[in-house]
């Protein structure tokens, strides 16, 4: 399974990187994508939204089930992948490049409480 | 243990990945879903549904039987290899299950009934079989076991056990060029199944050929000894039929409108609010068969609900239990999927009678309310659309 090292997890299948600027992007890892199946709908938080951590945020939906994605971090939600919405399955294809929404953090000290990539590997 | 079929390890072979379905160890899919489905559509795929239960009534009251059975009436069956699509019912008209019924002579049928309700189903035929001539024969095979067994019949009931070899496999083969690659895989057995027609069965040596399906597509349903299965399945590979899994089948035989039983009907519902009225066969007057005097007559109980297709208008994706909303009250989604040819969410769905195809309604999604609408429950038939 493929879980980059550059990347922090959390053990619901998100993944979350910290950008130049301090933003966070986050989607759902390879594991999650490939669990799901065939990804034909995704449902990303408004832009302003504010949100904590742990809360869930987006969903994302297989021709099999609908699945919560839940934000690794707290903080204001400042952008969505608009074009991931309109090409669903760009997740299954691949699932890092394919970000789904991006957070302001309020609290950048929760990133450290996030998993590496081996001790995520570890729970799968 | 999870329940296996003499396919198991064709699965595991080409990649499936394996899931509980009825306590059996099915393939959802292997790889694909998506893909699956539209090789279904465009070309040829293969399912195995050896899971399913294939019975042989056998004996002098074999018809008898099951014009009390049955709501559908066999006795329309009179071409040999002909099949009939039925709904078993309970007294008060609930379905226990619904099945395929194979007619070879008017003292000789194949029976085919749902993986999950095998056991009650087969329970059921054996209370109902009291005071008729006929034996049921269980042809199903369960982890390499032959665990096939006579199901016992009338007032000398018996169980025996069958050899290894009498226990069946069948592989659905289905699409558009399905015959074509199955031909091309068994070129002998062309000349025997090319002129079936639909709904219509041949006897080829130990196996049943038949023009059946649960995906809108035309093909075969092949019933094969269960020691042949693992190898009938290499062959189709090697012609090019595609294995699907059982993800491309839901996602098939929702867009087909065909009933998953369990979902769109069960016990607590009559076939007449299951969209199912076509299968019940009032015809013969004279015909007792379970389950009638609560459909028709003084005794009959109400019908509140029609059944129906959806189609989402908004995006997102229908999902069984789903709150509908319409002027006449609320509804129920009974099954629910993304439809892969339509590139849209599609649903049937269980609405209080009077709301009218082609109208609109909302479905309740999470915290927003969906626009659907209203459809006869029949999307896609034979690669073409129908919406």
């Amino acid at each position: 399974m493929n879980t980059p090292n550059n990347l922090k997890y959390a053990a619901s299948h998100e993944w979350a990187r910290t950008e130049a600027d301090g933003t966070v992007t986050i989607g759902i890892t390879d594991h999650a994508q490939e669990a799901l199946g065939d990804i034909v709908f995704l449902e990303l938080p408004a832009v302003g939204r504010v949100v904590k951590a742990g809360e869930e945020c987006a969903v994302v939906e297989s021709v099999k089930a609908a699945s919560d994605i839940y934000s690794p971090v707290s903080g204001e939600v400042v952008d969505i992948n608009q074009p991931a919405i309109d090409a669903p399955e760009s997740v299954n294809a691949d699932a890092y490049a394919t970000w789904l929404f991006r957070i302001k953090p309020s609290n950048p000290a929760e990133l450290d409480s996030l998993l590496d990539a081996a001790a995520y590997a570890a729970t799968l | 243990m999870p329940l296996r079929t003499p396919l198991y390890d064709s699965h595991l072979a080409a990649n499936a990945k394996m899931v509980d379905f009825s306590g059996w160890e099915m393939p959802i899919h292997y790889g694909s879903q998506i893909e699956e489905h539209h090789a279904v559509r465009r070309d040829a795929g293969m399912f195995d549904v050896s899971h399913m239960c294939a019975l042989d009534l056998d004996g002098p009251d074999a018809t008898r039987w099951l014009r009390h059975l049955l709501a559908n009436d066999v006795a329309k069956l009179t071409t040999p290899g002909k099949a009939l699509y039925s709904c078993m019912l309970d007294q008060d008209a609930g379905v226990i299950d619904d099945l395929i019924v194979y007619f070879f002579t008017p003292e000789r049928y194949r029976i085919v009934v749902n993986a999950g309700t095998a056991a009650k189903d087969i329970a059921w035929m054996r209370g109902q079989l009291e005071g008729f001539d006929a034996e049921l024969i269980v042809r199903r095979r369960i982890n390499g076991d032959a665990v096939a067994i006579i199901a016992a019949q009338g007032p000398d009931a018996q169980e025996r056990r069958l050899t290894g070899s009498d226990s069946v496999a069948m592989i659905a083969v289905q699409g558009p060029k399905a015959r074509e690659r199955f031909w091309t895989a068994f070129p002998a057995s062309c000349a025997a199944t090319e002129p079936l027609g639909i709904f219509q069965a041949a006897e080829v040596g130990n196996w049943m050929v038949a023009r059946t399906g649960y995906t809108g597509e035309d093909g075969f349903e092949i019933t094969v000894p269960a020691d042949d299965a693992a190898q009938v399945w290499q062959k189709l590979l090697a012609a090019g039929v595609k294995p699907c899994g059982l993800g491309a089948r839901d996602t098939l035989r929702l867009e087909a409108g065909m009933n998953l039983y369990g979902q769109d009907m069960d016990e607590d519902i009559s076939p007449y609010e299951a969209g199912l009225k076509w299968t019940v066969d009032l015809k013969d007057a004279a015909r007792d068969f379970i389950g009638k005097s609560a459909l028709e007559g003084k005794d009959a109980r109400p019908v509140r609900n029609q059944f129906a297709g959806l189609l989402l208008l908004d995006r997102g994706v229908l999902r069984a239990h789903q709150k509908v909303i319409t002027p006449q009250g609320e509804g129920e989604i009974t099954s629910g999927t993304f439809s892969p040819s339509l590139n849209q969410s599609i649903a049937m769905a269980r609405l209080p009678s009077g709301v009218a195809i082609g109208s609109e309604v909302e479905v309740e999604i999470r915290d927003k309310h969906l626009k659907a609408r209203v459809v006869k429950p029949t999307f896609v038939r034979n690669g073409t659309p129908l919406i």
